[in-house]
């Protein structure tokens, strides 16, 4: 049941940068070459040396190349967003579980939480996309999604519908009977907000959770949820286990390893 | 079988998780009980709340692993409030404690004593702390710590955690038992350090860290012995533990109980199981039916 591993190497391998992609407002792509063995949900963790080192959904991939997304919110991507072709970083993994592959899927995305689920999207088959973000400004991959349905909602209009994801969500699940797995990840109050909405449908849900890690393979505790280390055990979590989590959308561990509520958790770390 | 007494808490097999591996919250205390720990030793707690360092913080390769997290923790009366009791969960638990100053040993004691944890360990030998001379080279100061926490912490026994990074580690060990302690863990971490030669810098933030996994062991088992020969209080052997003949091997040098925390990182999470189920497969193949027969056995 548990992995039994005698022969592992962790330390972070040192790539070239060799494309920067500028997706949207403060938000970048950053192209490794090469070949990454990985399934969609997983993470890879960036070190930038004599800064920090933090998980990083893997948002592209292909036979040649890997990427990920960041969106600038504190010092390490303040510093990420200051990265040119060429410069060099630390990267090790993939880690973390990932999304299972279902058919009639609905995609619930939220900010810059879309790169998590972007290679999901990439494997699904004719998945509905809701997608919202605060401003026209902060959508990314539009060009990338443009022969996919997609749902627009933006906090203040500038594109699609004013409001929010789980608006559009409750709409098409008033209408749509067809739609039998929800998958969704942003901020943890909207993915709280989808997770009652399918609950209250009686559709699967998976949610891709964030928190504050350090090693990203299950051994330090700084990333619990409940009794679920979310480095190892998820970082996708599906509704039976969602539901069995009192902190989901609740509380967070801060950096000291104190329980703080989901509010104070983001203004320490962002 | 593998039922042990440690200063008088019955466990019912010598595995205990280490201090500073997933011991943070009531739930992870639980969890890794359903996977077959004997006891659980707390992440280290202190009468602050601190953040540690920046990542990285560990990382491993072959049989080294390194860690320099740098004490975070939510301080003592988070815990209080957050634990609020330690003695309602699964297994018998282990309060992890420390301070800068002799005084903040006790009174992180006092804290954690109505807690009422099963032992209270002293953490003076985390490689990665600044207090000046560090209590864990200086029998002096080792006898000071131990007195204050002992004063502090009513009947609940108490171990005194060594660090390798010393001289004579027996002078320091017969410190602690003389100044009351109910009990050794040994050992922490050893010091060591890795440089990236593509980044052209030492990978842990920290620079310095502490090496745990297989490649302590050696050394683990050297302190044991030497401890074992020093004092006559139980001695929780700890150190690079990851497969069942550790165990044995530790309880050999004289331990009572084995501590096992990179295990994890090697061997899932159900690590405790898989030494205890090996431990008791060695054991009926040579017949011995409880450890009291083999610990120790190395000395004779």
């Amino acid at each position: 049941m548990e992995k039994d591993n005698c022969c592992r190497t962790e330390i972070p391998k040192i790539m070239e940068i060799f494309k920067v992609v500028n997706e949207g407002k403060g938000q970048k792509s950053f192209f490794f070459k090469g070949k990454i063995d990985s399934k969609p949900g997983q993470f890879v963790m960036v070190w930038l040396p004599d800064v920090d080192e933090k998980p990083m959904a893997i948002s592209y991939w292909n036979k040649n190349e890997f990427a990920f997304t960041s969106q600038v919110v504190g010092k390490f991507t303040t510093y990420l967003d200051s990265l040119k072709k060429g410069d060099k970083i630390g990267i090790r993994g993939p880690y973390g579980n990932n999304f299972s592959i279902k058919g009639n899927a609905c995609v619930v995305a939220g900010g810059v939480g879309v790169s998590s689920v972007s290679t999901l999207i990439d494997s699904l088959k004719n998945p509905l996309i809701i997608y919202g973000a605060r401003t026209k400004q902060h959508l990314i991959y539009l060009k990338r999604y443009k022969n996919k349905k997609m749902l627009i909602a933006t906090d203040d209009g500038s594109h699609g519908r004013k409001g929010y994801t789980t608006d559009l969500l409750n709409e098409v699940l008033s209408k749509n009977s067809k739609i039998k797995m929800v998958y969704t990840c942003g901020p943890e109050i909207m993915m709280k907000k989808v997770l009652d909405i399918c609950n209250s449908y009686k559709i699967e849900c998976e949610a891709s959770v964030e928190r504050m890690m350090k090693c990203a393979y299950g051994v330090c505790g700084a990333c619990m949820i409940n009794d679920k280390i979310v480095c190892m055990d998820g970082p996708v979590f599906n509704s039976k286990q969602l539901n069995a989590m009192p902190e989901f959308g609740s509380f967070a561990r801060a950096k000291t390893g104190k329980r703080v509520s989901l509010h104070e958790y983001h203004s320490i770390h962002s | 079988m593998l039922n042990v007494n440690l200063c008088g808490i019955k466990l019912r097999n010598p595995t205990i998780l280490a201090s500073g591996i997933l011991g943070v919250t009531k739930e992870s205390v639980n969890r890794i009980g359903k996977n077959g720990a004997g006891a659980v030793t707390l992440k280290s707690l202190c009468h602050e709340e601190r953040k540690g360092n920046a990542n990285p913080t560990m990382f491993g390769y072959d049989d080294v692993f390194f860690n320099a997290v740098g004490l975070p923790g939510q301080g003592i009366d988070n815990a209080l409030k957050d634990f609020k009791t330690l003695n309602n969960l699964s297994i018998p638990v282990i309060g992890s404690i420390y301070g800068y100053r002799i005084e903040h040993f006790g009174q992180v004691a006092k804290k954690m004593a109505s807690l009422r944890p099963a032992m209270i360990e002293i953490d003076i030998s985390c490689p990665h702390m600044d207090y000046g001379k560090p209590y864990y080279a200086d029998p002096e100061l080792t006898a000071k710590v131990t007195r204050e926490v002992k004063n502090n912490a009513g009947k609940i026994p108490v171990s005194v955690k060594l660090s390798p990074n010393v001289y004579d580690i027996k002078e320091i060990a017969v410190a602690a038992e003389k100044a009351g302690a109910d009990a050794i863990t040994a050992i922490n971490t050893a010091t060591g350090m890795a440089i990236d030669i593509d980044a052209r810098k030492p990978v842990l933030a920290n620079k310095i860290g502490g090496i745990s996994g297989p490649a302590l062991k050696p050394i683990a088992v050297r302190c044991v012995y030497e401890i074992h020969e020093a004092v006559k209080i139980p001695i929780i052997g700890t150190g690079g533990v990851t497969y069942g003949k550790d165990a044995i091997e530790m309880v050999m040098a004289g331990a009572t109980a084995v501590g096992i925390g990179t295990g994890i990182y090697y061997r899932g999470l159900d690590v405790f199981k898989k030494v205890c189920d090996e431990m008791e497969v060695w054991m009926k193949k040579n017949r011995i039916k409880n450890l009291e027969e083999i610990r120790g056995i190395a000395h004779k």
